[in-house]
């Protein structure tokens, strides 16, 4: 009977592990709860319950013995896809029975300690070549690609910086905003790309929240009410940061 | 000429923002099409005048289809896709202007441009939405849990 109470929690520690990957690191709510749902049953357990917000998941399985819950608290999230897709995978193993309790547990901890595969340099590579791009898809000319890079590269290695030094939420992308606005104009000013407002819509870019809204709305459809909202929020509040920081740099204009 | 210089930068946008993204190294070609045909599907649409939302509806509708099919075939979450895929159609230029004149005090054209901006997010959203739907109606016969 005690073997199998701890495998119960055995189990919870698995489902739960799994969730907190996902959430912290960009997945829909609906994904979450599937995903941890899928666990449980693949192990045996045929009821559980799982309630995901973007700040905490609660589960809790109905067996023959009195009903067990678990919570955990998300503090901190980051946008790492690599990890979804990797704990994904590893749901699809433990539902074909591949993997037991243990075997899972371990490898989903191995997942979450696992660094991030591009290095933070080729990140901002990315969102410089984003920036770039995007002068182009916004009709703009070729002279402009080359400031609209270094002042996006340069937003998004702020962006990451100061996140890590001030925890307040949407400082970073103020700040962010701000500083690559200035060097916009500043860029615009020596002569070095002539089309101003190209150039800051296209440094601006790597700061989008695309990845809140979509998650926004593919939970809010799925009726996740509360994580729909709260990321809409936070999209929104994003944005309203971002334009904040560049208000101000045109107000000095 | 333009039209591959359109779709080499939407590719590179779209592939880049996977990058930023951490998805997994196989899968950035795969985000980099995904917003390239979306792209392609607004930019043809809006060059020959159709309106600005229901270009952007049908380019995040394609989007989100594209990325069911891949998020089938290689069995990984369709989010990857999708994320990745709509950044070139966000309506930053638009947003900007908006800003812009609201700075200006102009709040005339500013709200009407807010409103296109917000108009525009909308469709994006409405794209992904209806194939969703789509998705859910035609492809996906759906596995129930507990089976």
């Amino acid at each position: 009977m005690d073997v199998e109470l701890e495998d119960h929690y055995d189990i919870m520690d698995v489902s739960l592990i799994a969730g907190k990957i996902m959430l912290e690191n960009g997945a829909e709510t609906y994904r979450v709860e599937d995903t941890m749902i899928r666990i449980a049953l693949a192990y045996g357990i045929r009821e559980s319950h799982s309630f995901v917000t973007p700040t905490g998941i609660m589960f809790s399985v109905e067996t023959d013995e009195p009903t067990k819950t678990k919570l955990i608290r998300i503090s901190n999230r980051t946008t790492d896809l690599y990890k979804v897709s990797a704990v994904n995978a590893i749901s699809r193993r433990i539902s074909a029975g591949e993997l037991t309790t243990v075997q899972a547990y371990h490898e989903l901890k191995a997942i979450q300690k696992a660094p991030m595969f591009f290095s933070f340099w080729i990140q901002i590579l990315a969102a410089a070549s984003t920036s770039g791009s995007f002068v182009i898809l916004l009709k703009g000319s070729f002279d402009n690609v080359l400031p609209a890079m270094i002042a996006g590269g340069l937003a998004y290695f702020i962006v990451l910086k100061v996140a890590d030094i001030v925890p307040t939420m949407f400082f970073s992308e103020f700040i962010a905003a701000l500083v690559s606005g200035a060097a916009s104009y500043f860029f615009y000013r020596i002569g070095f790309g002539g089309d101003l407002d190209r150039i800051i819509i296209g440094a601006l870019i790597p700061l989008v929240p695309g990845l809140l809204i979509t998650n926004a709305v593919r939970d809010l459809m799925a009726g996740h009410f509360i994580s729909g909202l709260a990321k809409g929020a936070e999209a929104l509040l994003t944005a309203l940061a971002i334009g904040t920081g560049i208000a101000v740099i045109m107000t000095l204009i | 000429m333009t039209i591959l210089t359109n779709m080499l930068f939407s590719f590179l946008a779209a592939a880049s923002f996977g990058i930023m993204f951490n998805v997994p190294k196989k899968l950035l070609v795969k985000c980099g099409t995904v917003g390239m045909a979306g792209w392609m599907v607004y930019y043809f649409l809006s060059e020959n005048s159709v309106d600005p939302l229901a270009s952007t509806v049908a380019a995040s509708f394609t989007i989100a289809v594209i990325g069911h099919v891949y998020a089938r075939l290689y069995k990984t979450p369709v989010i990857i896709f999708t994320i990745a895929g709509i950044i070139p159609l966000v309506p930053g230029g638009i947003a900007y202007r908006a800003m812009r004149a609201f700075v200006q005090n102009d709040y005339d054209n500013a709200m009407s441009l807010a409103a296109k901006a917000f108009m525009i997010s909308g469709s994006i959203a409405l794209g992904l939405i209806l194939s969703d739907v789509f998705y859910q109606l035609l492809l996906r016969k759906k596995v129930p849990i507990g089976k």
